[in-house]
């Protein structure tokens, strides 16, 4: 088997040494009837044969690369630099471990450090840390944050933050006691989905989660939800799906944010089918010591140079056991390297330049569905996703145009199947898209609705 | 000094001293010293092309970032070469040994990461229709299948992302079960050397945590078990393999005595390294165990994580599985079971993350399984627990082995053949770096006092451990001959030296900002 070194001359040496006949001998503590049992599995396959196997797989599946693609909420298709991938398989940085040990870890450390000052930069905060599993799970942190900020335990959710992150918060907190409000979504109107939240904070909500932009690609103001939450003491939490939006959507530091969270996918990584993607965490300085996860913080070595560890650890499992923050012990550390590498080659310039192409691709396909009869576009504001109403069941009309090799979007249904928004259909516009893809997307749509 | 094959005296040198002399440059040959993207690159620099749009409007009601963001950026070439220098910092598993104990640093193949770049693996959505995504879920299927026959339960969860997060999801179940028949509870046991995970996920879910003491032997004192058994117990976490390294002989006298107390059986499956193939938990009275796919199943550690952590269920459990997962409709299609049933009486324990898990680390994982089949990774648990049981045996005149007996992949030494010299754990493990090795797990388990851990995986040859057992016999000499200068100031040969992490904590600096710039 290629990947196993010892011969079994090699195998008998070490018996020898350490002096038992036979490696069974070494399992004696197992309960005999219960050593090697009859498992039912296939033989070692060769490297061929594995990859013939699993490509089959693979072929089953339709490849966004492939097709004209727009599905979004909350997983985006970018184009990623090859250095990127190429960078992260060097082994240096994929075989390493969590970097327990600085003095041979300043790879890793160094990058974190320069993840962190990137995160804090565009979500407009102090401080972020080395990043979480993914957004859904750093929402459902940010939602235990708020509660040990502020001794409060009442978190109201808004109607547009992503149906999946509802869920997560909710499962997440079941056996606690915080009070979990979900506002209902509308898509149609997201200016009365956020004055209920707002008239529905008082002295005990704890934290106000807020997605922008929201499910449904609206880009909103959250100055006055900021305001009406800090008057009564509650934290503004803000979660951003498309981590790309702030390039171009002025930051939620900047509209009053106390912790952001977000997906950081859209940056440097994959589609990956929903998974490894990257979490982000941001908060200001004051509330550092309540944060969860990983921190990196400078520091210098004995001969007074300057290095990198992993920093404030009294908050972590591995040293507070059950009083610790969170019981989280990964970052997504191959992930947030991606991240920052892209980030680095885009640069503020390339950033912002992405972001607007974006947006470009986004306006062409609101005008196009626009144009098409019987199709509502329910966005004013978006950055690279819109919501439109069709005059039949857009799941219906997504399978059939599936068929056809054109993937159009996400049916809302899909995210929420009780919300009578069976009609709805999101979809995204990133830089991959051509005019082509927009036209025969537009064309394909006209067909289903006549 | 060894001779090369011309007869001429050569040995590998690694690094040297580089100290001779102050170099202008501040690299010391080889060793580049790399600073922050902030200090080398700008605003204006990117090392992407993007035409920009000439007829630009914009539809963010008024909501533009103006200010600077204060990214900085670097052309392509730069990038390349700031990142190929930093990952030069690094130790990693394709550079040496790596005895990390717990954590289980076996070779990561390529295969896999070439498996997880087919643009129908890779480049496919979470959300796009089910039917052009059959083959995703037909991978996911498979993965299952393997994982419930390595452990012979009927049932998996995929979606935690991490260890951690199976085990909330495994205590989440465990909750779930009690609460379905009207039963919380209020206490979670832990042994004294659980995984600091462990009492952290169980506060999560509301539930006290009860420590349970060790026997002399370093398993888990099954008469304090016993007495700490009532009806107030919602279940008991246990790793087994132990984090001593060492085989719960008594494991099923534990699941019936909690069993019998009405509670669940909840196992750490951080050690699965150890027992592929050999043994099934589900025979053991296990009800819930989590595996790390990034340990056993070589999805690589990455620098920390992405990891997964797929948890297995008995069937007193299995009804509250998270959502999603993956059933095989009556016509053959995969279906995807995304949310409740809208009465409101679906068993489930709810959603545990967006969209569904970690698709890159199951193909890996998956690939991993298949290139060794069943024969292989029962092989693999073999080589793993030879090769600790050949490095105790190495090292136990020169160490202290902190029990008898064979141990299973990881070997548990303690300080106690340091005692009166001066050096410590800590001064042993840095003393390793200069070695050349990753040091082994120190300090855990708690229950020992100064641990070290070393767990070599199937990974090593014969060579490699001898040579790993040379180094570790030469320092532990060292160390008893009273020659502390190697360990006191230990590293010597990294590219650091020992990182002052008081000052780190004492006042954070988490973030590079611009000099002029006053936080």
């Amino acid at each position: 088997m290629r990947y196993l070194p010892l011969t079994g001359d090699d195998r008998q040496q070490m018996l020898d040494k350490v002096g038992v006949a036979s490696v069974d001998e070494l399992f004696r503590d197992v309960p005999s009837g219960d050593l090697n049992p009859r498992i039912d599995l296939p033989r070692h396959k060769s490297e061929i044969d594995v990859e013939r196997t699993l490509s089959r797989m693979a072929a089953k599946n339709t490849a966004a690369g492939s097709v004209p693609f727009f599905v979004g909420a909350g997983a985006y298709k970018h184009h990623v630099p090859a250095t990127v991938d190429h960078i992260i398989q060097r082994g240096e940085f994929l075989t390493a471990y969590t970097p327990y040990q600085p003095e041979i870890a300043q790879g890793t450390l160094q990058y974190i450090f320069e993840f962190q000052t990137q995160v804090a930069q565009l979500t407009g905060m102090d401080v972020a840390n080395a990043s979480m599993y993914d957004g859904s799970t750093a929402t459902a942190e940010a939602v235990m944050m708020a509660r040990r900020v502020t001794r409060k335990k009442r978190a109201l959710l808004a109607g547009g933050l992503h149906p999946h992150y509802r869920a997560v918060v909710e499962t997440t907190t079941q056996f606690t006691d915080d009070e979990i409000v979900a506002f209902k979504a509308q898509p149609a109107d997201p200016h009365t989905e956020l004055q209920a939240i707002i008239d529905s904070i008082d002295d005990s909500t704890s934290c106000v989660v807020v997605q922008n932009p929201t499910i449904a690609g609206h880009v909103m103001d959250l100055a006055p939800l900021a305001e009406a939450a800090h008057a009564k003491k509650a934290l503004l939490i803000v979660v951003v799906t498309e981590v790309m939006s702030l390039g171009l959507v002025k930051s939620p530091g900047e509209m009053g944010a106390d912790i952001v969270v977000g997906e950081g996918q859209s940056i440097g990584n994959g589609l990956n089918f929903g998974g490894p993607y990257v979490g982000l965490f941001a908060t200001k300085q004051k509330y550092v010591r309540q944060m969860p996860g990983r921190l990196c913080g400078e520091t210098i070595d004995a001969d007074g140079n300057r290095g990198f560890v992993l920093t404030l650890s009294t908050r972590e499992q591995h040293i507070r056991r059950e009083k610790a923050t969170s019981n989280i012990c990964t970052n997504s550390s191959l992930c947030s390297l991606a991240f920052t590498i892209h980030m680095t080659l885009l640069g503020e310039k390339g950033l912002r330049a992405i972001a607007k192409v974006n947006h470009h691709k986004t306006q062409q396909l609101k005008a196009a569905m626009q144009a098409t009869k019987g199709v509502e576009v329910l966005n004013d504001t978006f950055f690279n996703e819109i919501t439109i109403r069709l005059p039949k069941d857009a799941t219906e009309v997504v399978d059939a145009l599936a068929n056809q090799g054109i993937l159009a979007g996400v049916p809302m249904a899909r995210l929420m199947p009780d919300a009578g928004v069976d009609d709805l259909l999101i979809m995204a516009a990133t830089e991959t898209v051509t005019e082509q893809d927009i036209q025969a997307l537009a064309d394909a749509v006209k067909e289903q609705v006549q | 000094m060894s001779m090369n094959n011309q007869g001429r005296p050569s040995s590998a040198v690694g690094g040297g001293s580089s100290d001779a002399f102050e170099t202008f440059s501040g690299h010391k040959g080889l060793r580049l010293a790399e600073p922050l993207i902030y200090e080398i690159g700008n605003h204006e620099t990117t090392g992407v092309d993007v035409e920009e749009p000439s007829d630009f409007t914009s539809s963010l009601g008024a909501l533009e970032r103006d200010g600077e963001i204060g990214c900085a950026g670097l052309s392509e070439p730069d990038a390349v070469r700031h990142y190929t220098r930093l990952s030069r910092l690094n130790y990693g598993i394709d550079m040496g040994v790596f005895p990390l104990g717990s954590c289980t640093m076996k070779h990561n193949p390529r295969l896999n990461e070439k498996m997880a770049r087919l643009p129908g693996i890779g480049d496919i959505h979470p959300l796009q229709p089910q039917s052009t995504v059959q083959g995703a879920l037909e991978l996911m299927q498979e993965l299952s299948h393997w994982l419930m026959t390595l452990t012979g339960m009927p049932a998996v969860a995929l979606s935690p992302k991490a260890g951690a997060h199976g085990e909330l999801c495994g205590v989440m179940a465990i909750r779930k079960a009690l609460e379905a028949r009207g039963d919380a509870r209020e206490v979670i046991l832990c042994p004294e050397s659980a995984h600091g995970t462990n009492p952290a996920t169980a506060a999560f879910c509301g539930y006290k945590v009860k420590s349970i003491p060790g026997k002399e032997n370093g398993r888990v004192n099954l008469e304090a078990l016993k007495d700490a058994l009532d009806d107030t117990v919602a279940a008991v976490m246990i790793t087994n393999p132990n984090t001593c390294g060492l085989f719960e002989n008594e494991v099923r006298d534990i699941a019936d005595a909690v069993h019998s107390a009405g509670a669940f059986f909840y196992c750490d499956g951080a050690n699965f390294n150890a027992i592929m193939g050999k043994v099934r938990p589900g025979d053991l009275g296990v009800d819930a165990m989590h595996f790390n796919l990034h340990k056993t199943f070589s999805t690589p550690h990455g620098g920390g994580g992405p990891g997964s952590g797929p948890v297995v269920f008995s069937d007193a459990l299995k009804a509250h599985v998270p959502l999603p997962y993956v059933v095989k409709t009556s016509d053959g299609a995969m279906e995807l079971k995304e949310w409740p049933t809208s009465d409101g009486a679906d068993p489930t324990l709810g959603r545990l993350t967006a969209f569904h898990g970690q698709m890159g680390m199951y193909v890996r994982a998956l690939s991993y399984m298949l290139s060794h089949g069943g024969d292989g990774l029962k092989q693999a648990s073999e080589d793993a627990v030879l090769s600790a049981n050949y490095i105790l045996a190495a090292l136990q005149d020169v160490m202290t082995a902190s029990f008898d007996g064979p141990c299973m992949h990881e070997a548990l030494f303690d300080d106690r053949f340091l005692k009166d010299t001066g050096v410590t754990t800590l001064d042993f493990a840095k003393a390793m770096i200069d070695e050349g090795y990753h040091p082994m797990t120190m300090y855990f388990p708690l229950v020992v006092h100064g641990a070290m851990l070393v767990e070599p995986t199937e990974s090593e040859s014969k060579y490699n451990l001898d040579q790993f057992i040379t180094s570790m016999r030469g320092l532990a000499g060292e160390a008893a001959a009273g020659k502390t200068d190697r360990f006191a100031g230990a590293p010597y040969l990294a590219p650091r030296k020992r990182l002052d992490e008081t000052q780190a904590a004492r006042k954070p600096v988490l973030r590079y900002r611009a000099p002029e710039e006053t936080p």
